[in-house]
């Protein structure tokens, strides 16, 4: 849906902090719970990155699994979705990762 | 183009002041644009850090503990030479091992981060003069414009109550708020899914909202993109109407999750469709445990006053944050 808009956001940051050099990879981390579908992403970049300092450039997407903490039991379980609810039954859960959307690095061609 | 929504690059997001009439364009916000020199001094920081260390074989000659540790580094990067094509097939957590190739440097920016802190000025500038900002989110046709317009009429000598409509197209909502009796500036994203918080900015520059006054923020109709885009808001207030699906909050859980109200519209249909009002609250209690439910109509008034003592307390919590 929005991975368009987001796809222009990376292409712009990453440009911007290469300051002129070529971009032959960049890594992004993306996390499963975020709303943003990698495969979208993906669709959208080599659109996006035409033109630009990232033309050409691969894509790494690493997918970062969803992790809550339960906030009655104390127990650290895996989130395939947004909620979800604890083995002791409990609803009230902590998200300890999977909403992150980062670039990580990227890779500068040597001049 | 995203064939969704339409997000595209090339949209005229505008600003529409209802009480002067002055039209203002924007550029799209959420790219890294130049207005941001404070980065990119940063960033000229590390990119100078990154580059001594590529240089620090030749140039470690200030001690010789240096000089024997840094001797193993070119073995090290004859080994990852050599493992290369094997370290290409994992692709994805290798980016550090092909500095051979190139020059990795670690961004580790959130892509939604100058968003966000525009947000947080937002916020800042929000709380310093008492404003309770509501983020209204909901599906198009949920009725969020038609309970601002009876919330207007109820409370307009008890509150100011100022609003930013954001729509894709038309001044026709805001022209309804000003008609109910409050100032208000349209925000058309043109091809954009959802508002942003430069957007907003925009508006609350045009609008000017007084001192303790309520500003609603009418975001574009969509429960999908407006869960990911802060915009300084108190909370998000997410609509949903008995003509839709009661299992809303699952399929659309983002949203769900992001809001602390949300507000079941359009009861006075309520006996002639089959939406089960407790199922709909138990669902999105699932997705969201804290999150408060009432149930109005902004046609016959039913629900109205529960609405009216949320936001009275909304109020009052942020004129009793500010005072601490």
């Amino acid at each position: 849906m929005h991975e368009m808009g987001i796809t222009q956001s990376i292409v712009a940051i990453v440009a911007e902090q290469a300051a002129g050099r070529k971009v032959r990879r960049v890594t992004l981390e993306v996390g499963k719970l975020a709303a943003i579908m990698p495969d979208a992403i993906r669709f959208c970049f080599d659109v996006v990155a035409q033109g630009s300092a990232l033309d050409g450039a691969a894509l790494d997407i690493i997918e970062i699994p969803g992790r809550a903490r339960c906030l009655e039991c104390g127990a650290e379980i895996a989130l395939g979705e947004i909620f979800g609810h604890c083995a002791c039954g409990s609803h009230r859960l902590e998200r300890l990762a999977g909403e992150e959307l980062n670039i990580k690095s990227m890779e500068l061609e040597v001049l | 183009m995203c064939a969704t929504c339409g997000c595209g690059d090339s949209e005229k997001v505008t600003v529409t002041n209802l009480q002067s009439g002055a039209e203002e364009r924007l550029g799209r916000s959420m790219s890294a644009g130049g207005d941001q020199p404070e980065h990119h001094h940063h960033d000229h920081e590390d990119d100078h850090g990154h580059t001594h260390g590529a240089a620090d074989h030749s140039h470690a000659h200030d001690g010789a503990h240096h000089h024997h540790h840094d001797h193993p580094h070119p073995h090290l990067h004859h080994h990852e030479h050599d493992d290369h094509p094997h370290a290409m097939e994992e692709a994805g957590r290798v980016t550090a091992l092909v500095q051979i190739h190139g020059e990795t440097v670690d961004l580790e920016r959130a892509v939604l981060a100058k968003n966000d802190r525009l947000a947080e000025r937002n916020r800042a500038w929000f709380e310093g003069r008492e404003i309770l900002a509501l983020n209204l989110v909901s599906s198009p046709g949920a009725g969020k414009t038609s309970l601002l317009e009876r919330t207007i009429r109820d409370l307009k000598d008890e509150m100011p109550i100022s609003v930013i409509e954001g729509d894709q197209q038309t001044l026709h909502d805001a022209l309804r708020i000003k008609a109910a009796g409050a100032p208000a500036v349209q925000v058309n994203t043109g091809t954009g899914c959802h508002l942003e918080a430069d957007m907003i900015r925009r508006g609350v520059e045009q609008l000017r909202p007084a001192f303790g006054a309520v500003l609603m923020i009418e975001n574009v109709g969509n429960l999908v993109c407006p869960a990911l885009f802060d915009l300084g808001e108190k909370t998000k207030v997410v609509v949903l109407s008995v003509t839709e699906g009661e299992d809303k909050p699952l399929k659309y859980p983002h949203m769900f999750r992001a809001a602390d109200l949300m507000i079941v519209s359009k009861i006075d249909l309520a006996p002639h469709v089959d939406f089960d009002i407790a199922r709909c609250e138990a669902l999105a209690r699932e997705v969201n445990p804290n999150i408060t439910s009432i149930r109005l109509s902004a046609r016959s008034g039913e629900g109205m006053q529960d609405w009216y003592a949320w936001l009275r307390a909304a109020r009052l919590a942020t004129a009793l944050d500010a005072a601490q």
